[in-house]
């Protein structure tokens, strides 16, 4: 299905864009598999409608938005964003959605909200992935407040033209594009605000390897692989040095959010 | 009972040397169809590393269904299986060398010596050197077949081993499904050795009273 969008010149990379069937064919989305090809193998089962995001905790105005009143919260852009994955492996992609700070402003946090955690859905007749605890589900994810408002994280309804595929997070999910891919969750059906940082998914799963940060940094590698460098997903063929990754995946406008912080404690 | 006849098994051989090339075939293949799938570099890691655990499990089934069917010259067919199973394991090797790291073999020694699941993988393969080195028949005589046989038990460390670097790699990804299944299977295998020979022990002391 077609998504309307203007191109917003601010965020249009000079970069290939990766191909559509790489981009909707190799995903981590432990909800329908782990392995990357099973997503697009098995989401068909999601229902994208009726949905509806809850937006609770610290706000002023508690609320449930449907997803067809959240879509017309504010004006479509489109947005060509690299993508990094914390596996060492990079894509550029054409995202459809608008600034994140827009649904915020909305929901009007109160001077408590510090943070805010999404939550994808859990429903395991939809989600087959969730019947193993792979993950502690649902999946949550977080940002600091700053870093929700900045207007680079984007609130996504769609990509290359089109509403998203249920593989990549359809109907609405978050893209923070100076993050590894992890954060930026998929299927969002609750947004919560809250005074304390919110216990993420991967960071339960394994402090020591995914912190609540995440920031794309080659100098602080994973402890079980470099991140100084990365493939170009279609790009980057066998025979190809891979890359070198770039502070904050190129995106330096967002330093000033890290401003005195040790990013490689805070990683 | 099924005992073939030596122009049998040498047929028996031919085969089994054609099937176990057949998933390099179908890699070589996948390279030139462009089949490798958005990560080639990854598929073809995952693919040859998959095969070096096939290989050695299979290395390690074969006296069990010997000593169980009592087909004894299933023992003339191990030789190759092993060498295939180093085979593997160096295509592996070699993709985290070249593909991985372009032979910058610095850079590759730091991330042996950093990360313990490379480091497992990498004693492991060379620990498979030895082995292969020693597979020929011209070795077995000079080496005489106790000492070969003290060589060859390394394989009781090596699949372990390489299992323990799948597990770890697997690890990330909280996905240990695979890494378990094989777990099961070698540790299936080394249990029963360890059984036989405490039977045998049994026998022997019976037979010595």
């Amino acid at each position: 299905t077609k998504l309307a969008a203007a191109a917003n010149p601010a965020y249009m990379l000079i970069e290939k864009k990766t191909a559509y069937k790489d981009a909707t064919t190799y995903n981590n989305f432990y909800e329908f598999g782990t392995d990357k090809a099973e997503p697009a193998q098995n989401a068909g089962t999601l229902k994208t409608r009726p949905w509806s995001i809850s937006i609770e905790g610290e706000v002023k105005k508690p609320m449930t938005l449907d997803i067809d009143s959240l879509m017309k919260l504010a004006p479509m852009e489109e947005r060509v964003y690299r993508l990094r994955c914390v596996e060492g492996w990079s894509m550029v992609i054409p995202w459809i959605g608008y600034s994140l700070s827009n649904l915020i402003k909305k929901a009007e946090p109160t001077g408590n909200a510090k943070f805010i955690e999404f939550v994808t859905l859990e429903d395991k007749k939809q989600m087959p992935g969730q019947r193993r605890a792979v993950l502690e589900w649902p999946y949550v994810e977080g940002l600091r407040m700053d870093e929700a408002n900045h207007p680079l994280a984007l609130l996504t309804f769609g990509m290359y033209g089109e509403v998203l595929p249920n593989q990549n997070g359809a109907p609405v999910r978050i893209i923070v594009p100076w993050k590894y891919g992890f954060k930026s969750v998929k299927s969002i059906v609750k947004i919560r605000f809250s005074k304390e940082q919110p216990k993420t998914a991967w960071n339960l799963a394994a402090a020591n390897e995914y912190g609540f940060y995440s920031n794309v940094n080659p100098d602080v590698d994973h402890p079980r692989w470099s991140q100084a460098t990365e493939r170009r997903i279609g790009e980057d063929g066998i025979f190809t040095k891979k890359r070198k990754t770039l502070m904050f995946n190129g995106y330096n406008e967002v330093a000033p959010l890290y401003a005195g912080m040790d990013l490689k404690k805070f990683y | 009972m099924i005992n073939p006849t030596p122009k049998q098994i040498s047929i028996l051989k031919s085969i089994l040397f054609v099937l176990a090339l057949l998933p390099f075939v179908r890699l070589v293949a996948f390279v030139f169809l462009d089949r490798l799938g958005a990560n080639p570099v990854e598929f073809i890691t995952r693919n040859t590393g998959d095969w070096t655990l096939y290989f050695l499990c299979i290395t390690l089934g074969v006296t069990p269904l010997r000593k169980l069917s009592k087909w004894n010259w299933l023992i003339k067919l191990r030789r190759m299986i092993g060498l295939y199973a180093f085979f593997y394991a160096t295509l592996h090797f070699t993709t985290f060398l070249w593909f991985d790291h372009f032979f910058d073999v610095a850079e590759m020694w730091k991330d042996v010596v950093k990360r313990p699941f490379i480091t497992v993988g990498f004693i492991a393969f060379v620990l498979l050197i030895p082995l292969a080195v020693t597979s020929t028949n011209g070795m077995v005589k000079r080496l005489g077949g106790k000492r070969w046989l003290w060589i060859h038990r390394l394989v009781y460390l090596i699949a372990p081993l390489g299992i323990l670097h799948y597990f770890w790699m697997k690890a990330g990804k909280h996905d240990f499904a695979q890494p378990f299944l094989f777990g099961a299977i070698v540790a299936a295998l080394l249990a029963l050795r360890l059984v036989w020979r405490w039977q045998g022990k049994r026998v022997q002391q019976r037979a010595a009273a």
